[in-house]
């Protein structure tokens, strides 16, 4: 009797632990999504959070292909619609690399010791509208250098 | 991409709608279809491209001004090139020589005569482009509408294309890259060279930023356009006036025309 009290207890007990973790997944993720972003009106990601967790790889690489080859730019996938989702922002609005340790893309990365480059060469910050030359010889001038700095996954955690 | 032009579409100025409708009144069923098709037209694309199409610039060097570079300019500030800064152990001389650039000014002299020309000189987009034949991974690639580019996921940075191409348009980037434009990736290790304003192709826009330099200094030296529409004013133009390939002794068939050369 003791022994069933015990492992229901442990049950419980383990449940609770289990939803706590879920939660605090949740609201991690959460401070991941953009207000009024495409992702913020969405259940899940452009696909079941499950499968985007274990093959967005896959699927932004076959997009690459469609989009470098083909011109086709409006695939479901996208690296610049990740981050365009899932930048976060600094208290002065200047938007943190996605790749940074903390971040979206790389807290996962760095986590799961994986070493990516993707970033290397796109845009880890939402950059399409751009700062003027001016504005960037200013920056130059005043040696702050360009605000965000591409850098490879987790590199410095 | 997709939300810069649901801002752009959601910046019209519905005062402007409201008298557009005013104005138009009847003709307004006319209107419509051809708004329509421009705002078809403007969507980012989603169909691969075709080989219906061959993109191409014509080049009038007659217009093209000495000491003028709004092309090269425009083209620096379109595609990121002027966010590459020099490193700080390299001589000013040989970043000149080493930083990339898309398009250069080029000036010739005709020794017997001393007339001087001056053009811009970008990739050529060849239909048959060296560059292609020699990359080992098929990096270099052509693109069905005529677009030769390099696909940086597989571009191994041997640079055979540079040694490749007849006319110096490629360019290797020696350097770690910050701050790219979600437009144009780039990075330390791969080869690049004009591109005709891809994005501007795959978002539906009219042409190129070195057109639109050109034309803004009020030197419409360059016309943009599809070879292969007989109606383009492009292909006009090329069925009026005279005009080369430069090397044309390669038989590459530029997809870049020259006239007055
Ligand atoms: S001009 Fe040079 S880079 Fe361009 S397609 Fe021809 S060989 Fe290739
Ligand atoms: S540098 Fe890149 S694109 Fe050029 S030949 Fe080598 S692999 Fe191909």
């Amino acid at each position: 009797m003791a022994t069933a009290v015990l492992r229901a207890s442990l049950v419980a007990v383990g449940l609770v632990w289990t939803l706590a973790v879920q939660t605090v997944q949740a609201e991690d993720v959460k401070r991941y999504v953009v207000e009024g972003s495409r992702a913020a009106g969405l259940e899940s990601c452009v696909e079941p959070t499950e499968r985007i967790r274990r093959q967005h790889m896959e699927f932004i690489k076959h997009q690459r292909i469609a989009t470098v080859h083909e011109g086709i730019r409006t695939e479901k996938y996208s690296l610049s619609g990740c981050v365009d989702c899932h930048i976060s922002y600094d208290q002065e609005r200047v938007p943190r690399p996605i790749n940074d340790p903390d971040q979206f893309c790389g807290a996962c990365h760095a986590f799961a010791a994986i070493d990516l480059n993707c970033f290397d060469c796109h845009a880890a910050v939402p950059n399409g509208a751009r700062l003027d030359a001016t504005a960037i010889a200013a920056h130059r001038a005043a040696g702050v250098g360009p605000l965000v700095q591409s850098r490879r996954d987790g590199e410095d955690h | 991409m997709k939300d810069e032009n649901e801002a752009i579409d959601e910046a019209v100025d519905p005062s402007r709608r409201a008298f557009m409708g005013v104005a138009a009144g009847v003709t307004a069923a006319v209107v419509a279809p051809g708004v329509l098709l421009h705002a078809v037209a403007a969507a980012p694309r989603s169909e691969p491209v075709t080989a219906d199409v061959r993109w191409g610039l014509l080049i009038d060097t007659a217009k093209c001004v000495d000491g003028c570079s709004a092309c090269v300019a425009a083209c620096d500030r379109e595609n990121g090139l002027d966010m590459q800064s020099k490193p700080e152990s390299q001589s000013p001389l040989k970043w000149d020589s080493q930083k990339a650039v898309w398009i250069r000014k080029v000036k010739l002299q005709d020794n017997q005569t001393g007339r001087v020309t001056t053009l811009p000189m970008m990739c050529q987009h060849c239909e048959h482009p060296p560059c292609v034949d020699v990359c080992p991974t098929g990096a270099s690639f052509k693109r069905a509408d005529g677009i030769v580019m390099v696909d940086r996921h597989l571009c191994i940075g041997c640079r055979y294309c540079m040694m490749a191409c007849p006319y110096k348009a490629r360019n290797f980037i020696h350097e770690a890259v910050h701050g790219q434009l979600t437009a144009v990736p780039r990075g330390k290790g791969c080869v690049e060279s004009c591109n005709l304003c891809v994005h501007r192709r795959d978002f539906g826009e009219e042409s190129t930023a070195c057109v639109d330099a050109c034309a803004a200094e009020g030197h419409h030296a360059i016309v943009f356009g599809d070879l292969k529409d007989p109606a383009s004013p492009i292909s006009q133009l090329l069925k009026d006036m005279p005009s080369r390939q430069i090397r044309e002794d390669l038989s590459l068939n530029t997809g870049v025309r020259y006239s007055g050369v």
